[in-house]
């Protein structure tokens, strides 16, 4: 039996879409609510980032709980950056007990990055250990070796990066990754095919999904902003021009166009499993490059 | 070798203020070393805060100097008891360790830190310092090809790179290089990359239980050399 909806679906063989809403900074959670409701209907499942770039925020695991209660499908993203493994271990147990059995393991992005700068790194386990953590915890026991009343079973997935500047230490992590058991992976920004394809050449031979990451881009300026602050991401110079060579005001209908045409060729060319679009605080699009994209 | 860099001085004269008689003492090892509280910064603090009371137009403090062998070695601190029994407090310019060993010796001295003690490391030009262990109390040098991913990682991680590595660089500091493509780059150098294809499992905190302890019977039973 499926451990969940997603997981269910993942297996269809369909080609799934993914998309993510981020918790705001505070209690008011109505634009959280508004997201899920304009998306819920329209994707396979929504993840619900951690803290995402270190920036402090609602919880992904309260997130996701909204998520289940307007009735969506959620992926809880939980990075390793601010729980050691017993705060993980228990946020496991809490998220699957409330129906949440989604979960993206990621090690997280530097303190550094964000705006608590202060603040100590737990960084006690990394995403591979994350994984295994997961199955560790289905088999009915802890990390400490001990008995649990109730295991949990979850889906669970991992990012990798199909364009980064070095790509083969990556694919030994990623194969880490797979051995670790997981089931899904969310890519990093896709921006041209090239990397994507040669990365679906070798990533074939494993038996996992692997769903495009796509992030909106909303003007030249944010693309160049990725390029320079956000960890990883490399933007092709190509895509740059494009988002420069339209008028201001209309970058962000430039950057629709591009996600769509990406997402399209993904499916067309059958490419890969599924795509997960990014649209970092420009949800409210995210419907409107399903439908052009004819997902 | 374990690198300190020296407080800002108006810390340093707000911490002796209560005190009249202040020895500064500094250490001949790693502090001398790192140049942060050798016989050399002890003389010129010594100076400078002279300089500064002048300045203010006070005589408050009356300072004393010198120079210990080794600070953390409660043999050569044994040493000072005539110098220690003159004065009011202690201004140690020698690492934590050389500030705690004063400290259990002269139980009724005040002993305060002159430097910040920043962690051990490594010279790597004129002046440059880098950080190259955190003695995790389980090397794991043989797997990584020589290069510390514990000191040298942001996150510390076992199993890989992140995502976040770009131009080599690591994503908390783009001055500084990713220790896993430096160690990627070794062990492929090496033709040893099926050490970065292994599993390694999370790291095991209670090597080190603080504080920790090591005890080494057969060197204290040779009566092991010092200076
Ligand atoms: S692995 Fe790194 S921190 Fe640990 S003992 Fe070796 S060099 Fe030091
Ligand atoms: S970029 Fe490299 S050094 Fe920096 S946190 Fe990631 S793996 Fe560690």
């Amino acid at each position: 039996m499926a451990k969940s909806l997603f997981e269910e679906k993942l297996n269809s063989g369909k080609f799934i879409v993914t998309a993510e809403v981020g918790p705001q900074k505070g209690v008011d959670c109505s634009d959280m609510v508004h997201h899920i409701k304009l998306l819920k209907d329209k994707v396979d499942a929504l993840n619900v980032t951690d803290h995402q770039s270190s920036v402090m925020r609602f919880p992904s695991l309260g997130g996701c709980l909204l998520v289940k209660e307007l009735g969506g499908e959620p992926i809880l993203q939980v990075t390793c950056r601010d729980r050691n493994r017993l705060a993980l271990e228990a946020d496991l147990l809490f998220a699957y007990s409330r129906g949440i059995c989604n979960v993206l393991c990621l090690t997280g992005d530097s303190i550094d990055v964000g705006d608590h700068k202060e603040a100590k790194p737990v960084f006690d386990l990394d995403s591979v250990q994350l994984l295994r953590l997961i199955r560790t915890l289905e088999s009915g026991k802890d990390m400490g070796g001990n008995d649990l009343k109730g295991a949990p079973q979850f889906c669970i997935g991992a990012s990798v990066h199909p364009a980064a500047d070095r790509i083969e230490p990556q694919l030994i992590k990623f194969e880490k990754k797979v051995a670790a058991g997981a089931q899904f992976f969310q890519t990093q920004g896709i921006y041209e095919l090239d990397s994507l394809r040669r990365f679906m050449q070798y990533a074939s031979q494993f038996n996992v999904k692997i769903l495009a990451g796509i992030i909106l881009m909303a003007s030249v300026r944010m693309a160049q902003y990725m390029n320079e602050n956000v960890p990883g991401v490399i933007v092709p110079q190509s895509v740059i021009d494009e988002l420069a060579s339209v008028e201001k005001g209309k970058g962000l209908q430039k950057g629709i166009e591009i996600a769509v045409r990406t997402i399209k060729a993904i499916k067309e060319q059958n490419l890969c499993h599924g795509v997960h679009i990014m649209a970092v605080g420009r949800e409210s699009v995210v419907p409107e490059i399903i439908e052009a994209a004819g997902l | 070798m374990i690198v300190a860099e020296q407080k800002p001085l108006d810390e340093i004269q707000r911490m002796i203020a209560p005190y009249e008689k202040v020895l500064i003492l500094g250490c001949g090892t790693c502090m001398t070393v790192c140049g942060a509280g050798g016989e050399r910064e002890v003389s010129l603090l010594h100076s400078a805060l002279r300089l500064a009371q002048a300045r203010a137009g006070s005589n408050m403090h009356q300072f004393s100097e010198y120079t210990v062998k080794r600070q953390c070695d409660p043999e050569f601190i044994a040493l000072l008891a005539d110098r220690v029994r003159e004065v009011d407090a202690i201004l140690s310019l020698g690492c934590g360790i050389g500030v705690q060993v004063a400290a259990e010796h002269f139980p009724d001295t005040p002993v305060l830190p002159g430097v910040n003690t920043s962690f051990m490391g490594a010279v790597s030009e004129l002046g440059v310092w880098d950080e190259r262990c955190a003695a995790c109390g389980d090397c794991r040098l043989a797997e990584t090809a020589g290069i510390c991913p514990i000191t040298r990682c942001t996150k510390g991680i076992l199993n890989g790179p992140c995502a976040g590595t770009k131009n080599g660089k690591c994503e908390a500091n783009k001055d500084i290089d990713c220790a896993w493509i430096l160690i990627y780059e070794r062990l492929a150098r090496l033709g040893q990359l099926e050490k970065m294809r292994r599993y390694y499992p999370p790291r095991n905190f209670r090597t080190i239980p603080r504080p920790r302890r090591l005890v080494n019977l057969v060197k204290a039973d040779m009566g092991e050399e010092h200076g």
